[in-house]
């Protein structure tokens, strides 16, 4: 099974990969939550019965078209780049993974799909409420699709509802609603959607306070923004908590990327946060080395948030890859020995059963049942590659935290001096919310950035790395793809970012 | 309910629901096709118009029916998933590349400031219309004529051929199966633009797009014969039920059309509504071919897909191993996972109705010129 490996390619996939997830999220989070706000402008519409919000959500509504179809373009990418450069993927896991995408097309996609066209060329072709309903259905649908998308996510970070079939080599499901209602399920759709809620709403309050400092389209700009803060504080509150939650999962199963993200090199009890540090980028697992050049620590925390416990132990990378006994914590050194004989085992029963030899096949196979657990593990050349680029995922989950916990208090103060009635004379405020939005978007991409790069090697968390995962295909081939991608998806970029300007800048229709 | 069902039983059931989902593609690619008519039949910009706010109304299902197709593909036959994409890894690329320009096209092509102007989005939509159709079309041919690849005990894909699924298009029954459906999408496209347009005080403009009816079932018609006379002669793929082996096995194709009568009746009743939709289209004026050479594509295109996966037949076969060939059985999930999706599936009349309701609401009233130069315009593509 673990032939000559060829690196590049796994990396030039994991990077291709990285790059359409990234430039997807630009425009996905837009969508997720432009269509909720569509859908309550257009509601205000049908209750007031006034051309103003008319107006108010087609201009909005416009915004999210243009958007919408970018989102589009990469999103196909995604779903198909499954098998094309993770070939070895789509057959190991395709059994459980397959059926999330397949969902999220029969009930989520085909709901978008049929109600945008009414949701744009039928203002004119269906009644005021079926199109009303066909706004609301755009917004359900695409927030379904993220859903089971991330149900699938869900479980690629924790494996569960599944077994391993020797025979066919592969994992198949045995819980479908495992699977659905799994913990890190519920907590990506949460979390990911709540994001989205947010940054559309600063985009919005973005746009809108653009419209205040430049004196046009005072009316429309201050009710999208009360709308919009409204929205965004629930959304942003939400964020918090399910941030929180994310967290607090994390630690219980993925407690290799709890430690990346605070720096944890040696877990100890009444753990630490670091609220502000610099890496040493050049440390290792079991050296002696700081791990920080410079950092703040509030003492504590850490242990709180991750356990729910105060001074709970919380263990770091070293504790995780040597193993540690006396918090009972088994070492990925020793579940790297275990797994190995897993793979041996499970060749011999290969063997074994192609030669015929039905009865050395299940004396191999009650072997291999003993270690199949680890046979993930035995795929890795080293303990050292079960840890995670610290740097990286320190670095953007300090980003995305700090980011998240400005934004409650913008969409406060948006909120406050629109219910006083005077953000017309609040200018201070509109860089500010300007800013936000780009720092929103930051910070959504250091999130996925947190939750993938801090899970690698694993494609599949502590079953399937990605250097098995891969297709066997040559690095030239997937390079290539690789700068295709970067070099479309950019020229579709600046013409969405130059159409989506131009729109801004006419601007919505004036109701006399 | 469907636990009860044979996993032989369930793997016959998603065969056909995926065929029925990719046959509802082909139907849908009138979108495809009308994109191609662009330039050809909008001899001004309000019949350019016309026509690209016409199809474009519907390019989103088109789109959402392929990655349906993907996903119930991924979901149902893991295997075949892994395989094809990771194995024929240019052809896929190459046409999801048309459909990356694609979903673009008709929201970019008319807004100010879009970086490269119209006549480049047109040239995209042209390109997917075209290359991706092709390219699909050729894909598809392979189920018949086979591809290169090995799999091993791990059932991992390895690629024989250097050129990763474009060696595809060096057969000619492929790329004639591919260059049939590239005019089929004109036919289909050009007919559904009849339906839908109102060319009140367009005469020329109808008489055009009539005539591309015409024109491209003819330009049509040699693609289909070489892959009818190619389908029905040629040695196939056969698999024997006992012991799973894999053979090739001379006039396979049309033993399978007579072993199963209904497929190839459905063939038939297929082709049969295609030609009297252009028929009644080009001969006796009527404006509503769109419905019946699109059943009769939906019928062609499962006749096809059947022909290609039942009757003890790989329907993605290695012609360099023939062991390593995929069948229904040897490709597809497993009986829990095909018995959840077959609960899933129950909610795909639901999702038909409602797109035919939606249909329905919105083009009762046939597009007019003037919807899209009013107050309004705006808002159109």
């Amino acid at each position: 099974m673990l032939e000559q490996i060829d690196l590049s390619t796994v990396n030039w996939a994991r990077a291709q990969f990285a790059l359409t997830a990234m430039y997807h999220w630009i425009f996905v989070p837009l969508t997720l939550g432009l269509t909720f706000l569509c859908a309550f402008f257009e509601t205000i519409y049908v209750k007031t019965g006034k051309e103003e919000w008319k107006e108010l959500t087609k201009f909005w509504m416009k915004l999210f078209g243009i958007n919408f179809a970018i989102g589009v373009a990469t999103g196909i990418i995604l779903e198909f780049e499954f098998g094309t450069n993770w070939a070895n993927y789509s057959w190991m896991v395709g059994d459980i993974f397959g059926a999330p995408l397949a969902i999220e097309g029969i009930v989520a996609f085909f709901l978008e799909a049929t109600f945008f066209a009414v949701m744009f060329f039928g203002w004119n072709r269906v009644s005021k409420k079926f199109h009303l309903f066909s706004t609301w259905m755009v917004a359900i649908g695409s927030n379904l699709s993220a859903l089971w998308i991330l149900v699938a996510n869900g479980w690629m970070q924790f494996p569960t509802g599944m077994a391993f079939n020797p025979d066919t080599a592969r994992f198949e499901m045995k819980n479908f609603f495992e699977v659905v209602f799994s913990p890190y399920a519920i907590s990506k759709f949460t979390h990911a959607t709540t994001s989205g809620f947010v940054l559309s709403s600063l985009f919005v309050i973005a746009i809108a306070s653009y419209y205040l400092a430049k004196r046009r389209h005072m009316l429309m700009a201050k009710r999208s923004i009360i709308v919009a803060s409204v929205f965004g504080l629930i959304a942003s509150l939400m964020l918090a908590f399910t941030g929180d939650e994310a967290a607090f999962i994390d630690a219980k199963h993925q407690p290799m990327k709890l430690a990346a993200m605070e720096g944890l090199w040696d877990g100890t009890t009444d753990a630490p946060i670091v609220a502000f540090g610099i890496v040493n980028g050049m440390k290792e697992p079991g050296d002696f080395q700081d791990p920080f050049v410079v950092e703040f620590k509030i003492p504590g925390l850490l242990s709180l948030l991750a356990n729910r416990e105060p001074g709970s132990f919380v263990p770091g990378i070293n504790d995780l890859v040597f193993g540690n006994k006396e918090q009972g914590i088994t070492g990925v050194e020793e579940m790297v020995k275990k797994g190995k004989l897993a793979v041996k085992y499970l060749d011999e029963y290969k063997k074994a059963k192609k030669k015929g030899d039905l009865s050395a096949a299940s004396s191999v196979l009650s072997e291999f049942n003993k270690y199949k657990d680890f046979l993930g593990y035995g795929h890795l050349r080293s303990s050292k590659e079960a840890v995670p680029p610290v740097s990286i995922t320190f670095y953007s989950f300090h980003i995305m935290a700090a980011v998240g916990t400005g934004i409650i208090l913008i969409f406060f103060l948006f909120l406050f001096y629109s219910v006083r009635g005077n953000i017309e004379t609040a200018t201070w405020l509109y860089p500010i919310g300007i800013i936000f939005f780009i720092l929103a978007f930051v910070a959504g991409e250091a999130g996925w950035v947190v939750a993938e790069v801090g899970r690698q090697p694993w494609a599949i968390q502590g079953l399937l790395p990605v250097s098995v995962a891969r297709t066997d295909i040559a690095p030239v081939n997937v390079k290539l793809t690789f700068f295709m991608f970067l070099a479309t998806f950019t020229l579709l970029l600046i013409a969405e970012i130059r159409i989506m300007l131009k729109q801004i800048q006419i601007g919505p229709k004036e109701v006399n | 309910m469907f636990g009860n069902l044979d996993l032989a039983t369930l793997q016959k059931l998603w065969w056909l629901l995926a065929s029925v989902v990719g046959s509802l593609f082909l139907f849908l690619n009138f979108v495809q096709g009308g994109q191609t008519l662009i330039w050809q039949l909008g001899k001004s910009e309000r019949e350019k118009s016309l026509i690209i706010n016409s199809i474009g109304r519907k390019w989103e299902l088109t789109f959402t029916t392929l990655v349906l197709f993907g996903g119930a593909l991924f979901a149902a036959f893991p295997k075949f998933y892994a395989t094809s994409f990771g194995g024929a890894y240019w052809v896929w690329i190459a046409i999801l590349f048309t459909f990356i320009v694609q979903a673009v096209s008709f929201e970019y092509r008319k807004k100010p400031d879009n970086l490269f102007g119209p006549t480049v989005y047109e040239a995209f939509l042209f390109i997917n219309g075209t290359v991706g159709i092709l390219l699909i079309g050729t894909a598809v041919g392979t189920f018949f004529t086979g591809s290169n690849f090995v799999l091993n005990e791990y059932n991992l894909v390895k690629w024989t051929n250097p050129l990763r699924g474009l060696e595809a298009a060096q057969n000619i029954f492929n790329v004639s199966l591919g260059l049939f459906l590239v005019f089929n999408a004109r036919v289909l496209g050009a007919l559904y633009l009849l339906n839908n347009i109102d060319f009140t005080g367009m005469d020329e403009f109808k008489k055009r797009t009539r005539n591309a009816v015409f024109s491209n079932f003819i330009a049509a018609l040699p693609f289909l014969l070489i892959v009818l006379i190619g389908l029905l002669t040629m040695d196939g793929f056969g698999v024997d039920p006992a012991t799973g082996t894999v053979s090739m096995v001379s006039f396979k194709y049309l033993k399978n059309l007579i072993e199963m009568p209904i497929v190839l009746l459905i063939l038939l009743a297929g082709l049969g509504l295609v030609i009297f939709s252009v028929y009644s289209a080009r001969f006796q004026n009527k404006d509503n071919g769109i419905w019946f050479a699109g059943l009769g594509t939906v019928l062609v295109g499962l006749a096809v897909f059947s022909t290609a996966g039942y009757n003890n037949t790989p329907f993605y076969p290695s012609k360099v191993d023939l062991q390593s060939s995929l069948t229904i059985f040897n490709a597809s999930s497993s009986h829990y996972t095909l018995t959840a999706m077959t609960y899933v599936a129950l909610i795909i009349p639901v999702v038909l109705a409602y797109i035919a309701y939606v249909w329905k609401q919105m083009d009762s009233q046939k597009l007019k010129a003037e919807e899209l130069e009013g107050p309004e315009a705006g808002e159109n593509y």
